[in-house]
């Protein structure tokens, strides 16, 4: 089910704030954040978030194309170990396109 | 031979279902299409006018993406998530399904034909 129109987009607090005293100060820096279920508002375009993954922090720099998506969606959570012979499928694959 | 869309219509069909040839055209769109137009719902494609195929052909070129157009926007939809790196993105590049169900077992739709272990399925479901 989806969010609640009424509510608005759901943007972690801490965040926001740390990226609206970003803008002020008109500085560029990788702000770290556990905050994989929040909405990428339009603010953020141009930064680049460092998003935690369960492991390490993935670096995503936001484009205007990703708002409205959530920053957890840019951090995958799991490595896809490759079943052996597939490198060759991969390629042809990336040849295709 | 009633033409809507570059696509013939199924001539032996009911108005309503025959409509539902044209990709983008549903079951609940062809009703509002009949019911606008005001063809008898029970008629065959065949027994139209030509007056009342081209009202349809014309209600569905204002109202309706159907066909090329249509299929074009879903694939620049995927193409965006594909650019833009979300997991989304990735689960349709990979050819597995993409909102969260299991591939333990199953997801044939996506992953295509059966093959047995240590063939990589993924590719496989790009026909």
């Amino acid at each position: 089910m989806s969010r609640s129109l009424k509510k608005g987009p759901y943007v972690d607090n801490k965040l926001m704030k740390k990226i609206t005293t970003l803008i002020d100060s008109g500085e560029k820096k990788i702000i770290k954040t556990w905050a994989r279920n929040s909405m990428i508002p339009p603010e953020f375009v141009g930064f680049t978030i460092a998003v935690h993954n369960g492991n390490r922090f993935i670096p995503v720099y936001i484009t205007e194309r990703m708002v409205g998506h959530k920053l957890g969606e840019f951090a995958p959570t799991r490595t896809f170990r490759v079943h052996s012979g597939t490198r060759k499928a991969e390629k042809e694959r990336e040849f295709e396109k | 031979m009633a033409r809507i869309a570059g696509i013939d219509l199924p001539p032996n069909k009911k108005v309503e279902y025959g409509l539902t040839a044209i990709f983008g055209i549903g079951l609940t769109a062809a009703k509002a299409i009949v019911a606008e137009v005001g063809v008898d719902p029970s008629k065959k494609i065949k027994d139209l006018t030509d007056e009342e195929v081209t009202k349809i052909r014309k209600l569905i070129e204002a109202k309706y993406k159907v066909e090329g157009a249509l299929r074009a926007e879903i694939a620049t939809d995927i193409k965006r998530l594909i650019d833009i790196g979300s997991y989304r993105g990735t689960r349709h590049k990979i050819g597995l399904p993409v909102r969260g169900q299991r591939t333990r077992t199953n997801a044939r739709t996506r992953k295509g034909k059966k093959k047995t272990v240590a063939v990589y399925k993924g590719v496989v479901a790009k026909k």
